[in-house]
């Protein structure tokens, strides 16, 4: 069945060419001051986990919904690139969300035994945010990736 | 890919109902031929593809640790009487199958209408001698999630005439009734209003068929009179009591406007 | 005491790459919800899930509060000989809840 849904397209329409013309004008960056601060502690906790290592982007496929039914539901499939044997394997996958009071959601560990890394989680979020992964493979080396998803305050409770 | 398309078609292709086969796919059709011809919609087919997922997967579907509970509680003998539902009852799947569809029922022994939860509670102080259980407590929502889990696929089929009819006619004025500072009866927004946003929420029609169901909101499984109950709350009414003659007779007449709609309980919703 | 839920297929192939799927009752309390008397709720949640195969740890999950309520989780494992498949959950306080199921590998 599909949902009718009436956002979306004429709004962000209006918000592009409006915020294009701002910018232009003004020269001044749009981004709200907390959505700084939380990606300074998304980034200060990725470094943290990967001792700073550069990360690269690729080998991760996300899936998440668009617009979140429920910020308190939000399924997430993770699945990295990987042909997991004893010399080369996924060691680690992270996610954040960027945007939430603190940002870590869950680490996954994975051994060769696995055969595949591909994690399917219900994560919280607190507003529409970055989903963040970050996976560190058995060479050291890092991969990143990410993924808006928008949550909307409801409208009917009870 | 294959068996959902087959699936879909016996659906589309029989005049009766399609029963859910235990195959622990968890593929639930939101609705039957009847209810489709009628136009009525579950709640299902309002709610995102990743909700739906939820449900339709016994694994991914919370509410089914509401139907475990009630599993345990099915052969847990409790009360004076010594005895377990397993006692009576016997295998829940073959006692219980139609359970799910009829109720609320009209019962003579107390001249009204009677719900599963009444009913449920009623078996354990009358036949158990053991204490009821409180509304939303796991036991009573596990217990009855895991009844109306019985009836999985069936057709809501709800008996709305000779006795229960003055009962009915009281639960249709009370959907149709203005209440609250909002000043709005139920129908102003599962039947005017069915389809549109309320915000950022999709109203549905406000079917029962799902329940007790997991809401995403709530992070637990919960009862139709709690979901009423937010509902009145929510135009700034007084909520009535869980379990109140009100709620009972709204209960069959919202069960009744969703007749045909198969039971999906436990359903998955926003 | 939490119920859980596990399953795991039956059988398999060796070699073949499996799908194990699970559900725990568990609140997940954030320690960020505030009690009717205004004071914050205390943080509980699962932090730890560990798979082992016949005794090998082959996965595990390390969790945030940010893990919704009655958590699922789903994972693969390389189907390589018939045994058992165990999961093993634990809260902030130590307290373990463990779950298992049998495969045939073939």
């Amino acid at each position: 069945m599909k949902r009718e849904r009436n956002t979306g397209l004429s709004r962000r329409g209006f918000f592009r060419a409006a915020g294009a013309g701002a910018v232009a004008a003004a020269g001044v960056s749009l981004i709200p001051v907390t959505a700084l601060a939380d990606a300074a502690k998304t980034n200060a906790a990725i470094d943290k986990l990967t001792g700073g290592t550069a990360t690269k982007s690729g080998r991760i496929k996300m899936k998440t919904p668009i617009i979140a039914e429920n910020g308190a539901v939000v399924p997430i499939i993770i699945s990295v690139d990987s042909p997991m044997t004893d010399s080369d394997y996924v060691k680690s996958l992270s996610v954040f969300v960027q945007n939430n009071p603190s940002p870590e959601v869950a680490a996954f560990n994975f051994t060769p035994a696995c055969g595949a890394a591909e994690v399917k989680v219900n994560c919280r979020m607190a507003k529409t945010s970055a989903v963040v992964a970050v996976a560190i493979m058995s060479d050291g080396s890092v991969y990143k990736a990410e993924k808006t998803v928008k949550v909307t305050i409801g409208g009917c409770g009870g | 890919m294959k068996m959902r398309q087959l699936l879909l078609a016996l659906t589309f292709a029989t005049t009766g109902t399609l029963a859910v086969t235990g195959l622990g796919l968890g593929l639930v059709i939101g609705q039957t031929t009847a209810a489709k011809a009628e136009g009525i919609r579950s709640g299902y087919s309002y709610a995102t593809k990743e909700t739906q997922g939820l449900q339709d997967d016994d694994m991914s579907n919370p509410g089914y640790l509401w139907v475990d509970t009630g599993e345990d509680l099915w052969s847990k003998a409790e009360g004076d009487a010594g005895k377990s539902c397993n006692d009576c009852h016997g295998d829940a799947a073959e006692s219980m199958k139609k359970a799910g569809v009829s109720y609320p029922k009209y019962k003579d022994d107390i001249g009204k209408l009677q719900n599963i939860e009444q009913r449920i509670n009623q078996c354990r102080t009358d036949n158990m001698k053991a204490k009821a259980w409180k509304w939303e407590s796991s036991q009573l929502l596990g217990m009855t999630t895991y009844v109306r889990n019985q009836s999985r696929g069936l057709p809501v089929s709800v008996a709305v005439d000779g006795p229960a009819a003055p009962f009915f006619a009281k639960g249709e004025a009370f959907f149709n009734q203005r209440r609250g500072l909002l000043d709005m009866a139920c129908k102003h927004c599962h039947e005017d209003n069915a389809g549109n946003k309320i915000r950022a929420n999709v109203l549905s029609e406000g079917q029962i068929n799902g329940f007790p169901v997991y809401r995403l909101k709530w992070g637990k499984v919960g009862s139709t009179h709690r979901r009423f109950r937010g509902c009145n709350k929510q135009v700034r009414a007084k909520p009535f009591k869980n379990g109140s003659d009100e709620y009972v007779n709204l209960e069959l007449y919202v069960a009744w406007r969703g007749r045909g709609l198969g039971v999906e309980t436990p359903a998955v919703r926003n | 005491m939490a119920s859980a839920r596990l399953k795991v297929p039956k059988k398999a192939k060796k070699g073949d790459i499996i799908t194990v799927k699970s559900l725990i009752k568990h609140k997940m309390e954030t320690g960020q919800r505030k009690g009717k008397d205004g004071k914050p709720i205390p943080r509980m949640i699962i932090k730890k899930v560990s798979a082992t195969y016949n005794g090998v740890e082959v996965f595990s999950a390390d969790w945030a509060p940010a893990v919704s309520a009655n958590p699922f989780l789903s994972f693969k494992v390389r189907a390589t000989e018939s045994g058992t498949i165990e999961l093993k959950w634990t809260d902030d306080n130590g307290k373990v809840v463990s779950q298992s199921a049998k495969i045939t590998v073939q």
